[in-house]
């Protein structure tokens, strides 16, 4: 095979699988950032600081750190590695869904972040509205809390996905660097200055410098087009 | 009958009251700032869950400790209107409207949005954004889509409070509308007698939690043992009828039960029913009839009850003109100068009358 042609071949494989892998990661990752982002905003409970502390975690610790622990936990000994044995699902560890389950934990101050701050933001006020209009507090959150929380929730959503594909020590400690199946563009550009091919490094590398540019040009103009949602009338 | 018994606490405050009133007409909650008037409605609506409370409206049980009964805000059939705008901004006027319409379909129609709309006169704004009305037409939408959710009772927090003098103007002759063509409820709390004097059929008076006065507002208003909120201007209010308009003097006559007063034209039709108040500084008491005096409302009514006043060089005094009571405020010089006493029939010169409505 011609080796431009290979070189081409590996980086699509790893461009898809980091696009596929930013994609499910955010879609799983806003389900459960959006309900834990809302009890966060509105609870008294004393397990709210320890609660907040722990999804905070991810953004001060060593992607190694968490991709250690993860590797462990999800390896044959480890407790997360019994249960999905004990389900039937194999391991996660050297996987896709492994990936996804690292990239959800490394991303998760992300994705609650923003959005528990536009709830905040809000207020009590709308759900109160709501509530006197006859509103059940399940309809009132998705009619008033989440419409007036969009900002924050798009803004979730771009953090998301840019902070995985930026992704490498997590995936490098939990999903080796197996083709197609764990290599995502940051190990394949490891993987190139490893092996000292600094040109199909720089292509890459700089591919992601102007999608990175991209994604916080494009979330500045987010916060343009609804500066004070979540503000009041 | 509607019936409030409870006890709320939080932090240093405490509320705690035991209140009935009629299910029409506007019952005004007064008291200053702090004195508890905001936390009772939102005891009332479910958004604060009293300590310990009994809360009856038409018949209907909202809350009763004593069957561990707490029924959520959603499920009460109440409208509430916020001090400050309250309309949902990424909804049009329209969807506002429509927001409580549609999650009242349980609830017994009784006001339709047609209704509501005409009633308040937004019918131009309904495609608009919230962001897009001034403070008046805001609280105008409210008043429409909180009855747009069929309740049985109003609760309105000052809904005039973040509008400055001429946006009173605007909203406040399409809350004496919603009085007087609908039978409902409503519970409007104020720090603002002269409101209270204009809307109110009932009244409670809120001092640091408590009630210190209730009763039909023209009795509140002539209670000389003031409870009545610190600053405020002292002064009775009376039901009139406009009887006659004088167009050389620009001025008309209104009757009153027990007498008449001559007041500014302005502009009101024969015929129309008015709310006056009559302020206690206004009136001056005189043991003779005065003549050759500028004052021309005399009135002659017999001294029924004197009270110390805030400062000790003056004296309230509640005189009866007929069956309708007038307050006075004179120095405790003049009341001994004059030997005035209880029983004593004097006449009274009015000063000014206010047309409150």
């Amino acid at each position: 095979m011609i080796p431009w042609l290979n070189d081409a071949a590996a980086a699509w494989s790893a461009l898809v699988l980091t696009l596929q892998l930013a994609s499910v990661t955010t879609v799983l990752l806003l389900c459960l950032a959006t309900p834990l982002a809302w009890w966060l905003s509105q609870t008294t409970s004393r397990w709210r600081a320890p609660i907040l502390a722990f999804v905070t975690l991810p953004l001060v610790l060593p992607p190694t750190v968490l991709g250690f622990y993860l590797l462990v936990a999800m390896g044959p000994q480890g407790w997360l590695g019994q249960w999905t044995q004990a389900m039937g699902w194999g391991l996660l560890s050297f996987t896709f869904k492994g990936l996804v389950l690292g990239s959800m934990v490394y991303s998760l101050p992300f994705a609650v972040q923003p959005l528990q701050h536009a709830f905040e933001v809000m207020g009590r006020r709308p759900m109160e509205v709501a509530a006197t209009l006859g509103a059940r507090p399940l309809d009132a959150f998705f009619s008033v809390a989440l419409p007036l929380a969009r900002s924050g929730l798009i803004t979730a959503a771009i953090l998301t996905f840019a902070h995985t594909v930026g992704e490498f020590g997590v995936i490098l400690m939990i999903g080796g660097n197996v083709p197609g199946q764990t290599r995502v563009l940051s190990t394949e550009i490891y993987g190139h200055v490893e092996a000292m091919e600094y040109a199909q490094a720089h292509a890459l590398a700089a591919g992601m410098l102007v999608f990175s540019f991209a994604v916080l040009y494009g979330l500045a103009a987010v916060k343009r087009r609804w500066p004070g949602v979540g503000a009041g009338a | 009958m509607n019936r409030v018994q409870l006890q709320f606490q939080r932090n240093q405050f405490a509320l705690q009251l035991d209140v009935q009133w009629p299910e029409q007409g506007i019952t005004v909650i007064l008291g200053a700032s702090g004195s508890g008037k905001t936390s009772l409605l939102r005891c009332v609506a479910g958004l604060e869950r009293p300590q310990r409370a009994r809360i009856e409206i038409g018949g209907v049980l909202w809350q009763d400790d004593q069957q561990a009964l707490f029924v959520p805000t959603w499920q009460r059939a109440l409208g509430y209107v916020f001090q400050e705008s309250s309309l949902l901004p990424h909804l049009t006027v329209q969807q506002n409207l429509a927001y409580g319409l549609q999650r009242a379909s349980a609830r017994p129609q009784v006001h339709s949005l047609a209704q509501a709309i005409e009633l308040l006169g937004i019918g131009h704004l309904l495609a608009r954004s919230p962001g897009a009305l001034s403070g008046g037409e805001r609280q105008r939408v409210a008043l429409a889509r909180a009855l747009a959710s069929q309740p049985r009772l109003l609760l309105l927090d000052e809904p005039m409070a973040s509008l400055d003098a001429a946006r009173r103007q605007e909203i406040l002759p399409w809350l004496e509308k919603m009085r007087d063509e609908l039978h409902l409820p409503m519970l409007y709390v104020t720090h603002a007698a002269d409101e209270a004097a204009r809307l109110g059929a009932h009244m409670w008076v809120l001092e640091q939690g408590q009630v210190k006065a209730q009763g039909a507002v023209t009795e509140v208003f002539a209670n000389i043992h003031p409870p009545l909120v610190a600053g405020q201007d002292l002064g009775a209010l009376l039901h009139g009828r406009l009887v006659e308009r004088h167009s050389d003097w620009h001025l008309c006559r209104v009757a009153f039960e027990g007498g008449e007063l001559w007041m500014r034209d302005s502009g009101l039709a024969l015929g129309q029913a008015v709310r006056m108040r009559l302020l206690a500084k206004d009136v001056s008491i005189a043991t003779v009839a005065p003549q050759h005096t500028s004052i021309q409302n005399l009135l002659s009514a017999v001294i029924e009850a004197v009270a110390s006043d805030e400062h000790p060089s003056q004296v309230l005094v509640r005189l009866r003109v007929g069956p309708s009571v007038v307050l006075s405020r004179i120095t405790q010089r003049a009341w001994a100068t004059l030997g005035l006493h209880v029983g004593q029939p004097v006449y009274l010169q009015v000063k000014s009358v206010a047309l409150v409505a």
